[in-house]
């Protein structure tokens, strides 16, 4: 019974053509058949946000999300946030803030804080707070990853 | 960051600075290898079959379609697995008897909880796994399971082992139970004591089940050679002690394991315990095949070890003038369906920070029908402590007196013991409460407004050593490198990297650290306990002092001097001659291991250090928090409006990970003591396990986490370091306790804390406050 299929979407900027069995997630094909390993499971029931994506501009649990529907789509992951060697202003706040700990959540929270800061270039700390309230943490407390956060937002003003 | 130090300024030059972690870029771009990450060309795909019921007798597996299944290449039962003997393996925050252990990984004749493995499954991709669960047949005989550690310790209670029975004071009793230790600790005489007392209090209390809750499930794969070598990927907190455990329950020399850890999606102690790594194994074995085998979040949930649950009662007595005079603590904790140890630690902890002359401390661990209890961060501390700070709280307000005066009074300090005797070295408590007393927090005008207060409360983690190794390698070029065998859950390589370029005159970006597996390394413990910063760093200060005394001698050839004349200090090496004779060594100017590694290959080459140690000098941790709260009357809903953690950390080594271990110990003590809990039905199942349902905090939940970083170095290591990583999940619990019972006069004592407690709890004051307005 199994069934696969091709389904092409643009991953991180590349048109990805990706054979995958018809009853994998999003998730499992970005993992297993595109091999982007970055992108983490954490309750495969979307409520952790560990395995966060830009599905088609919006931020998405890609394990919600199954493989066969996301034909033709733009996805961005954590791999796709640096460019040329670059990383994106999130990615170095993380690092300026000792935002991470263990690690597992922080490509969630770095595609969710990227997807943020694209809507809205200076949030406040409640928005800040409440547009990540679906990722969770369990290492830092979040004060890090708030400090980061704000941080990216004033650097992405500067450079903008 | 407020920070406070009240030792002399710092005499280092890269330790207490704040390096970019050196993993960092690769957990930022998603580079970064977990265990779940691991794949393998021709892997199988392992599933797990677990009880449905919480206590049933396994009458038989019939594992014979599931094996047929096209696709199926192994399965594991408990029959794969040896009888073992009664024996205690160490662990690093727990000993486990190998007796059960066994059992714990695959049931035999009885299943002990919901979610106990029954059979593992290998197959070409997970859905034929999955399938092949549904095809094996067990027939059980379900029991009546016991839940509740109170009910557990009666007579008639239904026991999950016929044989085991109490070990009372070190005595073992005859009758079957499932109370299997008691323990006491006493000093001076408790009537006494009482008898002085002007105020006497008496209370009962109870804490939750509660997860460690990491966000990555355990996950590992393993490949069985057909020559008896084994590897084994993991997600783990020790790469040694899950050697250990594996060769013990396949009776294997360590020589024919490895384990290699990957990176670790958090732990908290729950990461020690092995439960699929040895499935794993065996079903390579079976199929010759590379093996990999993940939990759902139900599974983590369900067959992890949660904390225990505990219900305790704590008496204190006290004179007018605030001096406490004699305490009396009860406690039971939850084994869960296997013996643990968490009783015994408790016992330590729940007067451990306070003076006392006339004491009596009784301590159970009971065997209930969920889940085998493992470590969570400050294991056993937070739940005992919880009734002590609440008393303390109580006994404040009784004698109208500030709490943290209260507490001040009756501090610990260097010399005194706990007590099971231990006696304190070194410690900070009361440069704590005075940095809590000082604090721009607890100076500042406390919240207006009905509903609203401010609150305290301490804790306390004894902090461990046991082993650790690590080697340290100076290059050709006079950078190095520091390898050791910790797993890096916070940022420990970037506090290894640091103490290395502070012994070696280096800046931390110079030295390149790594964790090794068990073939890499010596042995070295576990990333617990508060021990990893302490003794591993140990450890590396150790080896890069080995490292010195061999480039003392390159330097020496270099200089045509005998090695007794040079010595390194201040970051290079300089001569020691008096500068008569043939003192020719003082007449070079200082040489830095930098300078020292151009002319490496001309005097001998690259060095390597190595130590492994077990140091004695442990210090231990005590912290103080303070929390303003605001509690909604309507929905009782507790918002925190102000946090602050003040915390004796030793010497922070990296102070940004020191602040973040402080927060998010802070954060998970806010869960446990508002939210979290596990929520049973008679039959022992789990009801909430899932994120959405088991609430741990979310960033809208909590405020700043504001931390001071008190700094009484630690005399026990060489730049002063003590454990800070779990001492501050101990302090919310009582804080946010306090806090709500100053806001809104109801002492609930019963965690969580949640809304439907706090809105019962006002409804049954309102009804109290009605009848006794009540004329005549």
């Amino acid at each position: 019974m199994t069934t696969n299929r091709v389904v092409t979407a643009t991953i991180n900027g590349v048109e990805t053509p990706l054979l995958v069995d018809t009853r994998m997630s999003l998730l499992e094909a970005l993992r297993d058949a595109a091999g982007l390993t970055g992108t983490k499971e954490g309750c495969l029931t979307g409520d952790c946000g560990a395995c966060t994506v830009i599905l088609d501009g919006r931020p998405v649990d890609s394990c919600l999300v199954m493989a066969a529907e996301v034909e033709g789509a733009a996805i961005t992951t954590v791999e796709g946030l640096a460019r040329n060697g670059a990383l994106h202003p999130v990615q170095q706040a993380f690092l300026d803030h000792a935002a991470l700990q263990c690690g597992v959540c922080t490509p969630g929270f770095l595609v969710s804080a990227k997807a943020l800061l694209d809507k809205n270039p200076a949030p406040t700390e409640e928005q800040i707070r409440y547009w990540l309230a679906g990722n969770l943490c369990r290492c830092t407390g979040y004060e890090k990853i708030l400090s980061a956060v704000q941080d990216a937002a004033r650097s992405l003003k500067t450079t903008r | 960051m407020e920070r406070r130090s009240d030792a002399p300024a710092s005499p280092y030059k890269v330790i207490g600075t704040r390096p970019i972690r050196h993993d960092g870029e690769d957990k930022v771009t998603g580079r970064a290898q977990f265990a779940a990450d691991v794949n393998f060309r021709d892997q199988l795909y392992g599933k797990v079959l677990r009880s449905p019921h919480a206590h049933a007798r396994i009458l038989a597996v019939d594992v014979s379609r599931a094996q047929a299944l096209p696709g199926v290449k192994a399965i594991a039962t408990h029959q794969d697995l040896p009888t073992l003997g009664e024996a205690m393996l160490e662990t690093g925050e727990g000993a486990e008897n190998t007796k059960y252990m066994t059992d714990r990984i695959l049931a035999s004749d009885k299943a002990l909880y919901k979610g106990h493995p029954i059979a593992a499954v290998a197959a070409t991709d997970p859905w034929t796994a999955e399938q092949a669960l549904g095809l094996i047949e067990v027939r059980y005989e379900p029991l009546p399971a016991v839940v509740d550690v109170l009910d557990a310790m009666q007579p008639d209670a239904p026991l999950l082992y016929p044989d085991v029975t109490t070990s009372t004071l070190g005595k073992r009793e005859r009758k079957a139970t499932n109370v299997i230790r008691h323990t006491r600790h006493q000093r001076g005489d408790i009537e006494k004591g009482f008898a002085q007392a002007d105020h006497v209090i008496e209370r009962e209390f109870r804490t939750a089940t509660v997860h460690q809750g990491y966000i990555e499930p355990q996950a590992c794969s393993a490949l069985a050679r057909s020559d008896g070598q084994i590897t084994v990927w993991t997600g783990t907190q020790g790469a040694f002690p899950v050697r250990e455990q594996l060769a013990t329950l396949l009776k294997l020399p360590l020589s024919q394991i490895k384990v290699v850890p990957m990176e670790i999606g958090g732990g908290f102690g729950g990461k020690i315990q092995v439960y699929l790594e040895p499935l794993a194994v065996i079903l390579s074995r079976k199929s010759g095949r590379p093996v990999k085998l993940g939990m759902t979040r139900a599974d983590v949930f369900q067959a992890t070890g949660p904390a225990p649950r505990v219900v305790s009662r704590i008496k204190l007595g006290v004179k007018r003038d605030g001096t406490l005079t004699a305490a009396k603590a009860w406690l039971v904790y939850e084994c869960g369906a296997f013996p643990s140890v968490y009783g015994v630690m408790g016992a330590n902890m729940v007067l451990a920070p306070y003076r006392l002359a006339n004491v009596q401390v009784d301590s159970y661990d009971v065997l209930t029908n969920t889940s085998k209890t493992a470590a969570y961060r400050a294991p056993a501390s937070p739940q005992a402590l919880f009734g002590t700070e609440a008393v303390m709280d109580e006994l404040a307000e009784r004698l109208g007196m500030d709490p943290l005066e209260l507490r001040l009074k009756n501090a610990v300090e260097e010399g005194d013991a706990r007590v099971d005797g231990l006696v304190y070295p070194r410690l900070g408590l009361k440069e704590c409460l005075r940095a809590a007393l000082a604090s721009d927090h607890y100076r500042s005008a406390p919240p207006k407004g009905p509903n609203r207060a401010r609150a305290v409360a301490l804790g306390y983690w004894h902090n461990n050593s046991f082993t650790s190794s690590a080697t340290v390698g100076v290059n050709m070029d006079g950078t190095a490198s520091v390898v050791t065998g910790s797993t890096d859950i916070g940022g420990s390589r970037a506090s290894m990297a640091i103490m290395a370029a502070e012994t070696l005159g280096l800046k931390a970006e110079e030295v390149r650290p790594s964790v090794a597996d068990t073939d890499s390394i010596g042995h070295t413990d576990v990333t617990g306990g508060s021990r990893t910063t302490f003794a591993t760093g140990y450890a590396v200060y150790e080896a890069a002092q080995d490292a010195l005394a061999q480039l003392k001698t390159r330097v020496a050839r270099l200089w045509d001097v005998p090695a007794d004349q040079v010595e390194f200090r201040e970051g290079a090496f300089h001569g020691t001659g008096d500068g008569k004779g043939d003192g020719k060594g003082n007449g070079h100017p200082p040489l830095t291991v930098r300078q020292l590694g151009k002319e490496l290959a001309r005097v001998g080459g690259p060095v390597l250090g190595s130590a492994t140690v077990s140091p004695k000098g442990v210090g231990p941790g005590f912290g103080v928090h303070i929390a303003d709260i605001e509690v909604d009357p309507e929905t009782g809903k507790v918002t925190i409006l102000r946090y602050t953690a003040v915390q004796d950390v030793g010497r922070a080594i990296h102070p940004a990970y020191v602040e973040g271990q402080m927060q998010g110990g802070v954060v998970q003590g806010i869960g446990w003591a508002l939210n979290e809990e596990y929520v049973f039905n008679d039959q022992g199942e789990m009801l909430n396990p899932g994120f959405l349902d088991y609430r741990m905090p979310t960033m809208p939940d909590v405020p700043r986490i504001e931390t001071i970083l008190v700094e009484v170095p630690n005399p026990g290591h060489p730049y002063g370091v003590r454990g800070v990583g779990e001492t501050p999940i101990v302090p919310p619990l009582g804080t946010l306790h306090n806090a709500i019972a100053r806001a809104v006069g109801v002492r609930l004592r019963s965690l969580p804390m949640s809304p439907p407690k706090v809105v019962q709890a006002l409804q049954e004051k309102a009804r109290a406050e009605a009848v006794a307005a009540r004329p005549g």
